[in-house]
C-alpha cells in the first residue's frame, strides 16, 4: 500500500511545510535585527537605561529565533537536492550561483557576528559592538536580498536560455537577479518582516501596559511599534499594489486566481467574498461590488481582465487556496493599518499608553505579522502552480527519484521533531516575555548566571 | 579545457574540509557531553563553543550549495542517494543547535536538552560517517539520475564508517577542551583524548587497509609504483602524528594535541580524495561532466575569491575575540 503514495505531492506537502516553518523566523530576525540596532543606537546617544532594559530583553528572544531560523534553514538549503533533484538539475545552473551568493555575502556574516553580538558585550568595545550589530542586521537583509532573487525568478524567469536536455543555461545574470517580479517581492517581504516584528513587539508591550508592569520600557515597545504602524503599513498597502499589478503583467492567471474571476470580462467585478470552485468553474455566492476588480487592476472601470478560462484546465492553480489566502493577507493588513490610525488618534488625545481596549486590541493583532506573511506566500508559491518554475518547468518533473513511502517517512519525522522543538522554542520566547525587561533573573548557566559565563567579567557582576 | 571546473574542485575540498575541522569539534563536545564529570563542566564545554557553533555550519551550508552551484548534477544524484541520512543528519543538527538556546533558558527541563545537544551531535556524525562509507562503496547511477534503492546507504562499511567518524570528532572534541579549558575539565578531556585516540587509530587503519582491498581501481592508484612511493608519506604521516599526539598528551600540552588531531584529519581527507580523483560521484560522474554551465561557474567564482578572503578574515577575528581559557569566572 506504501508503495502507491505519490512522491510529487508528498514532496510538495512536505517542502511547504518546511518552509512555512522556516519563514516564520526571517520574518521576526529580519525585523528584530534592524530594530536591536536602532535601539542600541538610541542606547549609546540618551542617557536613558530603558533602552538597554528593551534591548536587553530582545537581543534573548532574537538569539532563540535566529537559533530557531538557522537550523530551519540548513533543512531547507538540503531540501532542493533531497526532494527536487530534477528541479536542481535543470535549474542549478541558475539558482545555485545565486543561493551560493547568500552563503557568502550573508551567512556568514551574520553567524560570525551573531557570536560577538551575543557573547562578546564585555570582550568588545562599545563601538565594535554596536557595529557587529550592524552588521548582522544587514546579513539577514542581504540573505533575504539573494533569496528573494531566486524565488523571483522562480516566477518571472528571464536573461536565461533553455539547452536541448531541458537545463537552464543563464545569459544575462543582470536580467536574471532583477527579474521583473525582484523589486516588488523584495521590497514587499522586508516591510513584511518589519511589520510582523513591529505587532508583535507592540503586543508584549501592550501586555506590559495591561499588567502594570514595566511601564517605561513597555512604552519604548508599544510607542515604537506603532510608529511602524502608522508609517509603514500604508506603504505595504501601496507596494502590495504594485506587486499586484506587476503579477497581472507577468502572472495573469495568478490575479484571476486571487480575484476568484473564472471568465475573461470588461468591467470584472471585485469579488469580497465567495467559494470558488474548482471543479465547476464559478465562485459561488459570491458578494460583489461592480468594476471594482477592472478599476483596480486596470485604472479603468471597463477594462478588460482575463479570467481562468483563458488557460487549459490543466494549468490552473489550486483557486481556493489562492483565494483566501489572498483576503486573509490583505484583510490583516487593512487591521494593521486601521490599528496605525487609530494609534495616530489617540496619540493626539494623549492617550495613546493608558486606552485599555487599545491595548487588548495589540495584544490581539501581535500574531497578525506572522499569519499574513504565511498568507502572502500561499498566495505566491500556489498561484504559480502547476509550475516551479513558471512556463518553464512543472512541478511534477522536478521531483527527485525517490519513493512515496520514503517522503512519507521523512516527513512524518519533520512533523514531530517541529513539534516538540519549536514547541519548545514558543516556550521559552514565552518565558522571557513573561520575565520582562531589566529582569535580573538568571538565565544563563546551571548556577543561574544572567549572562553566558565566558563573558561575564567583575564589572558587569556588580549591577 | 577550461580551469574554473578544477578550482571549483578544489574550492569545495577546502570548504568541506573547514567544515569537518570546526564542526568536526564541536560536534566532539556533544558527543562527549553527557559523560562530562560535572554540571559546571557542562556549561564551560557549551559555552566554548557557543559563539562559533553557529558559524561552523555555515561551512556545511556552504559546502552543499557550492555543490549546487558549481556541480549541480553531482548535487542532483548525491542528495537522492542519501535521502535518508542527510535527513537523519538534518534531524540531528536540529536538536542539538536549538540545545545551545534552549538549555541555558531551561529550568526543569535541563536535563532533556542536555540529551537533545548529545544525540542529536552523535546521530549528525554518525549520519555524515555513513555517507562517506557509502560514497566509498559508490552511488548507483542511471543516466542522470540516481537509480538505487532508499536503503542502498546501510551496510556493514557504513555502519563502521560511521562509528569511526564519531570518534573521530570526539578526538578533535576532547583536544580542543584540553586546549581550551582548565583544571577539572581539562585534565578529564585529556583523559578522553588518550582513550579516544586509541580508537582513532584502530579505525583509521580498518579504513586505509579495506578501501584499496573493496575497490580495485583504488588499489590499482595505491599499489602500483611509482605512485606507492609518492603516497606512502599519507599514511606514514599519519601514524607519525598519532603517536605524536600520544606524547603530547603525556606530557601535558595544550595547544598541540588540537592541531595535530585536525592534522590526522587532514591526511586522512587527502588520501580519501586522491582515491576518488577525479570522481565527484564514485565511478560514474567526474567532476568535470558534473560541471555546472562555465558562465555560471563563472559568476560566483568571481564573488568568491573576492568574499572568501574576508569570511577567512572576519572568522579569525571571530575567533580571536573570544581567545584564551574560557573559565567559571570569566575567560581571564
Ligand atoms: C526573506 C527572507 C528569507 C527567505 C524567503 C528564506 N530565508 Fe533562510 N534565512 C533568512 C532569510 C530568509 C535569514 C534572515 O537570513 C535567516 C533567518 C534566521 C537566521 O538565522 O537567518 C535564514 C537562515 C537560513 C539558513 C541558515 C543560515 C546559517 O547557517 O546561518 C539557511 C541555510 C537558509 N536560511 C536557507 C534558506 C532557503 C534554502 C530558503 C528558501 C527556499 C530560505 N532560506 C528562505
Ligand atoms: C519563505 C517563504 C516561502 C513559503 C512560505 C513558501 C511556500 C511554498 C508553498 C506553500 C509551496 C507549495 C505550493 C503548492 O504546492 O501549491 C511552495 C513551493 C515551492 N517553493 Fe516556496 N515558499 C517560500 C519561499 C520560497 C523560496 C524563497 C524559494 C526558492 C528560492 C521557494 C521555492 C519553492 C519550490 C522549489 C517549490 C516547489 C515545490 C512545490 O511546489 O511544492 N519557495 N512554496
Ligand atoms: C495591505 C495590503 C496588502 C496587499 C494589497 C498585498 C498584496 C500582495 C500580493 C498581490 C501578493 C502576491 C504577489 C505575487 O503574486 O507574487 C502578496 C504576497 C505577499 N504578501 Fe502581501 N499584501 C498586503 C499586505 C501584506 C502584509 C501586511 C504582509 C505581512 C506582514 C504581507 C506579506 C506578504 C508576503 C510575505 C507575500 C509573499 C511574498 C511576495 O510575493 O511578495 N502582505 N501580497
Amino acid at each position: 500500500m506504501l508503495g502507491h503514495l505519490d512522491p510529487v505531492m508528498l514532496s510538495r506537502i512536505q517542502f511547504a511545510f518546511i518552509i512555512a516553518f522556516h519563514i516564520l523566523f526571517p520574518s521576526f530576525t529580519i525585523g528584530l535585527g534592524s530594530w536591536l540596532a536602532v535601539l542600541q543606537w538610541r542606547r549609546l546617544r540618551t542617557a536613558n537605561s530603558a533602552y538597554g532594559d528593551v534591548y536587553h530583553m530582545w537581543v534573548k528572544i532574537f538569539a532563540v529565533t535566529f537559533g530557531m531560523g538557522v537550523v530551519s534553514g540548513v533543512v531547507m538549503s538540503f531540501q532542493f537536492g533531497t526532494n527536487w533533484a530534477l528541479f536542481s538539475d535543470r535549474a542549478g545552473n541558475i539558482l545555485g550561483p545565486m543561493l551560493g551568493y547568500e552563503v557568502l555575502t550573508a551567512f556568514f556574516l551574520e553567524a560570525s557576528f551573531l557570536g560577538v553580538m551575543l557573547f562578546g558585550e564585555n570582550r568588545v568595545g562599545r563601538k565594535t559592538y554596536f557595529a557587529s550589530n550592524i552588521i548582522v542586521a544587514a546579513g539577514t537583509l542581504l540573505s533575504a536580498f539573494w533569496i528573494l532573487a531566486a524565488n523571483s525568478f522562480m516566477q518571472t524567469p528571464q536573461g536565461f536560455r533553455i539547452a536541448k536536455d531541458g537545463r537552464l543555461f543563464p545569459v544575462d545574470w543582470k536580467q536574471i537577479i532583477f527579474n521583473p517580479s525582484f523589486p516588488y517581492r523584495f521590497f514587499h517581504m522586508v516591510t513584511a518582516a518589519y511589520l510582523t516584528t513591529a505587532f508583535a513587539v507592540g503586543g508584549v508591550g501592550a501586555w506590559y501596559l495591561l499588567r502594570g508592569r514595566h511601564i517605561k520600557q513597555a512604552r519604548i515597545m508599544l510607542g515604537m511599534a506603532m510608529i511602524m504602524a502608522i508609517f509603514v503599513a500604508p506603504l505595504q498597502l501601496f507596494i502590495g499594489d504594485s506587486h499586484g499589478r506587476n503579477t497581472l503583467k507577468y502572472q495573469p492567471e495568478k490575479v484571476a486566481a486571487m480575484e476568484g474571476l473564472w471568465k475573461t470580462q470588461r468591467g470584472a467585478p471585485s469579488i469580497i467574498f465567495g467559494w470558488p470552485d474548482q471543479k465547476d468553474e464559478v465562485t459561488k455566492y459570491a458578494i460583489e461590488i461592480p468594476k471594482l476588480s477592472s478599476l483596480i487592476l486596470t485604472h479603468d472601470p471597463e477594462g478588460l481582465v482575463r479570467g481562468l478560462d483563458e488557460w487549459p484546465r490543466g494549468d490552473h492553480p489550486p483557486v481556493p487556496l489562492v483565494f483566501f489566502a489572498f483576503r486573509a493577507m490583505v484583510g490583516l493588513g487593512s487591521l494593521m493599518i486601521l490599528t496605525g490610525l487609530t494609534a495616530l488618534v489617540l496619540f493626539f488625545r494623549k492617550r495613546l499608553f493608558d486606552t485599555r481596549w487599545f491595548q487588548r486590541w495589540c495584544v490581539l493583532m501581535s500574531p497578525a505579522g506572522f499569519l499574513a506573511v504565511l498568507c502572502g506566500w500561499c498566495v505566491t508559491e500556489t498561484g504559480r502552480q502547476p509550475w516551479v518554475v513558471y512556463n518553464i518547468l512543472r512541478t511534477e518533473q522536478a521531483v527527485s527519484p525517490v519513493n512515496g513511502a520514503t517522503v512519507a517517512l521523512s516527513f512524518c519525522a519533520f512533523v514531530l521533531t517541529y513539534a516538540v522543538v519549536f514547541g519548545a522554542g514558543v516556550h521559552f520566547i514565552m518565558k522571557l516575555i513573561g520575565k520582562g525587561p531589566g529582569a535580573r533573573e538568571k538565565t544563563y548557566g546551571s548556577r543561574g548566571l544572567d549572562q553566558p559565563v565566558l563573558i561575564t567579567d567583575p564589572a558587569s557582576e556588580k549591577d | 579545457m577550461s580551469q574554473i571546473p578544477l578550482v571549483w574542485y578544489c574550492l569545495l575540498f577546502i570548504a568541506l574540509c573547514l567544515y569537518v575541522f570546526l564542526d568536526g569539534f564541536d560536534l566532539g563536545i556533544g558527543i562527549l557531553f553527557p559523560f562530562a564529570p560535572s554540571e559546571e563542566s557542562r556549561d564551560l564545554m557549551m559555552n566554548s563553543i557557543a559563539p562559533f557553533w553557529d558559524g561552523n555550519e555555515t561551512w556545511l551550508v556552504l559546502s552543499g550549495g557550492g555543490l549546487l552551484a558549481a556541480f549541480p548534477l553531482a548535487y542532483a544524484i548525491l542528495m537522492p542517494a542519501f535521502y535518508m541520512p542527510v535527513i537523519l543528519m538534518l534531524l540531528g543538527l536540529i536538536f542539538r543547535g536549538v540545545a545551545f538556546e534552549f538549555r541555558f533558558k531551561a529550568t526543569r527541563s535541563r536535563r532533556i536538552w542536555d540529551y537533545a545537544f548529545h544525540f542529536g551531535s552523535v546521530l549528525a556524525a554518525f549520519m555524515q560517517g555513513m555517507i562517506l562509507g557509502t560514497y566509498v562503496l559508490g552511488v548507483h547511477v542511471v543516466g542522470r539520475s540516481y537509480a538505487g534503492g532508499p536503503f542502498d546507504w546501510i551496510s556493514a562499511y557504513s555502519l563502521m564508517t560511521g562509528m569511526a567518524l564519531i570518534f573521530g570528532y570526539a578526538l578533535l572534541g576532547s583536544t580542543w577542551l584540553v586546549m581550551k579549558t582548565e583544571g577539572a575539565t581539562q585534565s578529564w578531556g585529556r583523559k578522553c583524548a588518550s582513550y579516544v585516540l586509541a580508537y582513532v587509530a584502530f579505525f583509521l587503519a580498518i579504513v586505509s587497509i579495506s578501501m584499496p582491498l573493496m575497490e580495485p581501481r583504488i588499489k590499482q592508484l595505491w599499489f602500483t609504483s611509482p605512485n606507492i612511493f609518492y603516497l606512502l608519506p599519507l599514511p606514514l604521516a599519519s601514524l607519525g602524528l598519532i603517536l605524536g599526539i600520544w606524547r603530547q598528551l603525556c606530557r601535558g600540552a595544550e595547544t598541540s594535541p588540537f592541531f595535530m588531531s585536525l592534522g590526522v584529519f587532514l591526511l586522512g581527507y587527502i588520501g580519501w580524495a586522491i582515491s576518488f580523483w577525479p570522481w565527484l560521484v564514485p565511478f560514474a560522474v567526474t567532476f568535470r561532466q558534473a560541471a555546472a554551465a562555465p558562465s555560471s561557474q563563472a559568476f560566483l567564482l568571481v564573488g568568491t575569491l573576492v568574499v572568501l578572503p574576508l569570511i577567512l578574515v572576519y572568522v579569525s577575528y571571530c575567533y580571536y575575540v573570544f581567545r584564551g581559557k574560557v573559565s567559571q569566572g570569566g575567560y581571564y
